[in-house]
């Protein structure tokens, strides 16, 4: 829910300073937001200085020369080291991405990163994702079909019918457009977010699905899907470029479709 | 839902304003912003309507400098909300969902409420 307050256990103190003995051309500055679940206090802004010369070109290098060599506690989720597998979304400077596909060089100034935003966290940079991966099991994102397949063959899609998966099935569940989302941080608990979205449209679009009702019944809900004022924040932060905003309103065009 | 004793992750506090969600705060503060002139014109009507003093006065009042401003505010808040909302219904007829698009119908949507706004209190200070 709402929480414009910043209720005690969510605001954020400064917290330590690391720094190095080099030169300060090469030496930048990350402000890394701390959590620790077994401490009683409240989360902390840490800030590392990193020799950027002695590090590889992204935000995930970085984060990984801090954790390797200077603080062993930094605790962050990442796995492909090359944007396929979402887990290092978070916010760097002010906007989510993946660390592993953020250069370093683009951002001006003190590198700043916390969790993605409006999450409950569990440590550091990881968040509680579980709401969010119940709320994709809601759309249930799984080809459905009434008919049985042809005997001994495959459910067949021309050319064009699978290119209209294109710009969907590329999603990774990073989970960047959703947490963009104003509207989402308003309304997480009922509105199904950009992301969810997004896969409930990738479904709607699968010539070879036959519940396409059922999907648009799901979805039909002043909140769920209804909670998207088109503010576009999603697109602009898909570090893959899709286009969660757009498939919200081909969703919303459906619904209109059906009730004619 | 996810366990509320753990501290909720930064969120409008740090996130970067963009031009999209600015631009989405701003037509409903201007909405909010239009429901409050239309009560002013309300009072200005009601006090034409009331007689010559009650007009003088709300003359007056709303020709000060605190209700010159509100006016001000209040037309480029109409040409603002006019024109952000020809945006959303051409979002609602399935177009201009792609990024240039959008950060391009943001811009003109800023230069249209500009100009209307300056074309309107032209003519309206020099007649």
């Amino acid at each position: 829910m709402v929480d414009f307050l910043f209720s005690h256990v969510s605001r954020v103190r400064s917290g330590k300073y690391y720094c190095i003995p080099v030169s300060t051309e090469t030496a930048k500055k990350f402000q890394i937001y701390r959590h620790d679940p077994d401490s009683k206090g409240t989360p902390r802004l840490d800030t590392y200085e990193v020799d950027t010369q002695s590090c590889g070109p992204m935000v995930l290098d970085a984060l990984l020369k801090i954790k390797n060599e200077i603080d062993s506690t930094l605790t962050f989720r990442r796995s492909c080291r090359e944007g396929i597998c979402g887990s290092c979304a978070m916010n760097i400077d002010g906007t989510n991405t993946l660390a592993c596909l953020k250069p370093i060089k683009e951002v001006k100034g003190d590198v700043k990163i916390y969790p993605l935003p409006h999450l409950r966290v569990i440590k550091d940079l990881v968040p509680d994702l579980s709401w969010q991966y119940s709320q994709i099991e809601l759309i249930e994102p799984w080809l459905q079909e009434d008919t049985s397949p042809p005997p001994l063959a495959e459910r067949l899609q021309s050319p064009e019918e699978r290119a209209r998966l294109d710009g969907l099935w590329e999603c990774i569940l990073c989970f960047c457009c959703q947490t963009s989302c104003p509207s989402y941080w308003w309304n997480g608990d009922r509105y199904l977010g950009p992301a969810v979205l997004l896969q409930a449209y990738r479904w709607l679009s699968d010539s070879r699905d036959e519940s396409i009702g059922k999907r648009l019944d799901i979805l039909e809900d002043p909140f769920r899907l209804y909670r998207c004022h088109t503010i576009m924040n999603c697109t602009i932060a898909c570090p893959k470029g899709l286009n969660p905003g757009k498939a919200v309103g081909r969703i919303k065009q459906m619904m209109l479709k059906r009730s004619e | 839902m996810p366990h509320q004793d753990r501290p909720l992750s930064p969120h409008i506090q740090i996130y970067r304003p963009q031009l999209t969600s600015l631009m989405s705060i701003l037509h409903r503060i201007t909405g909010v912003a239009l429901v409050g002139g239309t009560f002013v014109l309300t009072y200005w009507l009601g006090a034409a309507a009331y007689g010559p003093v009650a007009y003088a006065q709300a003359q007056v009042l709303l020709s000060s400098l605190v209700g010159s401003l509100m006016i001000f505010l209040w037309s480029v808040s109409l040409f603002y909300h006019l024109c952000n909302g020809i945006r959303h219904l051409i979002w609602d007829l399935g177009y201009g969902f792609e990024r240039e698009q959008v950060y391009a119908s943001g811009f003109i949507v800023w230069v249209v409420t500009a100009v209307l706004s300056m074309l309107a209190w032209g003519i309206g200070l020099s007649v």
